[in-house]
């Protein structure tokens, strides 16, 4: 079994449908890049695939507990520092060891400053050492890079990538070019739901 | 055939459509017998005087006003197991007529009760549970006002009215707990001896007849409603997407 | 669970955390009724058990709108919803942080508002006791509440709206205990009572709660 296998998805958002008929299959150590226009549903997808709303449709396989999602929104307390920050999230995804985040995203001049007095890049390379600690084998990354420089995107793209040869998956909506030999990517225009077609049970269509 | 055939909203609107005019002929007769039966054709009380007679509005409205949240309830279960969307809407019309019941309960409660117990309120157990009831219809249709997505607004009023009825039963005992008080007992039951003599018990019988197909017509009205309202929101977005 | 507990807590505790914002409501609303009602000590003495308790009521209040709203704002709800961490158990956490910062320290200060008040003394046992068996009640309820209104801009009037109604059987009970308790009656039947609602609060409504918020995450 794959790390993810999605057939025939339908996704909404705010009671529109977005996307419709959307398979994909993730194998380990595969990243998949998702490229398409401002809200053609990149978000949505992640959002649907991490298990935060339901898909209108469709199944999505894995294995269970095998997720990390990382949003716009980091998830960062500002008043605590940055190796609290990480020593919580480790703790409730039951892992201990938070050494290899802070080395991959370069946090450990940082360690004891507090999440509010961090830049905005820095902030997000907190967001992003985050997915190390979960120990998770795949990862849906929503934008990763925004407000990364250009070293910091080199660690995170170094990082992708042991995560990957370690036999994980990323499944990225990203604008940016990531240099990564195994990465693919996926358009996701072609699956645009169309508006007029009769949506199934479960919103407001049910009502005409 | 199914009795859930009739969750589906275009069954609803045709048989809600065809209920309607007979239900809304039946409270207006009911109610016109009912309450002229009562008002003119009973005799006075000999201890209350013709104060009496408003027992044909009190009752009837303090029963609906339990059993509007008792429907409220139900339908709030069936939409969270089944998904019934003509559920949830039915709750949502039901609420502000059960919010209307309780206060005429309360309002002409306290005009029966200044002449009899010489105040206009009291803190017995009966009316205060009834104003807690009151509470507890202005913060269910508080959050369906607040949440802008309509199924979201069915899903948490939803539970709301569960864990609501739970405190609402708490509070009934808890408050009876609290003070012994004035109001009588029930006035009306099937088994007891002690119940309103037979000139005042056919009246207020027609009278809550009347009371009960008045709800069942207003909730329908109201249902179609929010039925037509979801129906114009699926257009539009419908018309906006092309 | 508990790590999740420790960093509510922690997060409390640091600066502009709102520790002790409770707890001075607590008193201000205590100092501020002798004022409104005059200082006659049999009045004040007659009205404390009440006063003890809807102060305690509004100051639990205070905190609840930012439970879930701040985790929300920078999308650690939707982490913590990934998470292997079920949100019944959020909800718990949310619920036991929530008490120790609010309903922990009113329990204990609650002899200086009495002493405030003139409470008669053989009431004071029993308003320490009564607040620590009730506060847990309102800690759960309040968490319902504020899962319930997670999603919403201004959340917080609508907030005191949904939750102040539940509260309602833990403040009948709660002052009881001590009203009988400050006149010398026995006032174990409605401590028990107390505790049974505290229990059933705690024990049931952090299902409601985790569902509230998995509705509101959608």
């Amino acid at each position: 079994m794959g790390l993810l296998t999605v057939s025939d998805l339908h996704c909404a958002r705010g009671g529109i449908a977005v996307l419709q008929g959307l398979s994909l299959t993730l194998e380990p150590g595969q990243a998949l890049v998702l490229r398409g226009p401002n809200g053609c549903g990149k978000t949505t997808l992640l959002r649907t695939l991490a298990g935060l709303q339901p898909p209108l449709s469709g199944t999505i396989t894995c294995p269970t507990d095998s997720m990390a999602y990382a949003a716009h929104a980091d998830g960062l307390k500002a008043t605590l520092s940055v190796v609290e920050n990480l020593t919580f999230w480790a703790s409730i995804f039951g892992q201990t060891d938070i050494e290899p985040a802070l080395v991959a995203m370069d946090l450990h001049s940082l360690a004891n400053r507090a999440a509010q007095n961090l830049s905005a890049g820095q902030k997000r390379r907190l967001g992003l050492a985050r997915l190390m600690v979960t120990g998770r084998p795949l990862w849906l990354l929503d934008e990763p890079t925004v407000s990364l420089d250009t070293h910091a995107c080199d660690l995170f793209v170094a990082m992708l990538a042991r995560h990957l040869e370690m036999g994980g998956g990323a499944l990225l909506a990203t604008h940016i070019p990531i240099d990564l030999a195994t990465a693919q990517l996926l358009d996701l225009t072609p699956y645009r739901a169309d508006p007029n077609t009769q949506a199934p049970d479960g919103f407001d269509e049910a009502f005409l | 055939m199914s009795l859930w055939e009739y969750a589906n909203p275009k069954k609803f609107m045709e048989t809600s459509g065809r209920i309607l005019p007979w239900a809304s002929g039946l409270a207006a007769v009911a109610l016109c017998v009912g309450l002229v039966w009562g008002f003119f054709f009973t005799p006075d009380d000999y201890r209350q005087g013709s104060t009496v007679k408003i027992i044909y509005i009190h009752v009837p409205s303090a029963m609906m006003a339990i059993n509007i949240w008792v429907m409220m309830l139900v339908t709030s279960l069936i939409w969270l197991v089944r998904r019934h969307h003509v559920s949830a809407l039915a709750a949502k019309a039901a609420a502000p007529i059960g919010l209307t019941m309780t206060l005429i309960a309360l309002a002409t409660g306290a005009l029966w009760g200044q002449p009899m117990w010489g105040t206009w309120w009291a803190w017995d157990p009966r009316l205060t549970s009834f104003l807690i009831l009151c509470l507890f219809y202005l913060g269910y249709m508080a959050l369906w006002q607040a949440i802008d997505n309509p199924d979201t607004a069915a899903d948490l009023t939803a539970v709301l009215c569960l864990v609501g009825s739970v405190f609402a039963l708490l509070s009934r005992y808890a408050v009876n707990f609290w003070s012994q008080g004035l109001h009588q007992g029930a006035s009306l039951s099937l088994d007891k001896k002690e119940n309103v003599s037979d000139v005042f018990y056919f009246p207020l019988l027609v009278s809550i007849a009347g009371f009960v197909a008045l709800f069942v017509a207003l909730m329908l009205l109201r249902t179609r409603t929010e039925i037509r309202g979801r129906r114009l929101r699926a257009l539009m977005a419908r018309q906006r997407g092309a | 669970m508990t790590a999740l507990f420790w960093r509510d807590l922690r997060l409390a505790l640091r600066a502009g955390g709102g520790f002790g914002l409770g707890l001075a409501f607590f008193f201000i609303v205590a100092v501020l009724v002798p004022l409104g009602v005059g200082p006659e000590p049999t009045t004040l003495a007659r009205i404390a058990p009440g006063i003890c308790w809807v102060a305690a009521l509004l100051a639990s209040l205070l905190s609840l709108d930012r439970l879930f709203a701040l985790d929300q704002e920078d999308g650690s709800l939707d982490l913590l919803a990934t998470a292997p961490l079920p949100l019944e158990s959020v909800a718990t956490a949310k619920t036991a942080a929530h008490w120790v910062t609010t309903g922990l320290p009113l329990t204990l200060a609650s002899p200086v508002v009495a002493m405030l008040l003139n409470l008669p003394a053989a009431g004071y046992p029993w308003l320490v006791a009564a607040l620590f068996l009730g506060t847990p009640a309102l800690s759960a309820i309040g968490t319902f509440g504020a899962a319930l209104t997670v999603g919403l801009k201004r959340g917080g009037l609508l907030l005191s709206l949904l939750v102040l109604p539940l509260y309602i059987p833990t403040l009948i009970f709660g002052a009881e205990v001590v009203r009988r308790g400050a006149v010398g009656m026995t006032a174990t039947p409605p401590l028990i009572l107390l505790a049974g609602i505290t229990a059933g609060a705690i024990g049931l409504l952090p299902f409601a709660s985790a569902a509230a918020l998995r509705m509101n995450l959608r």
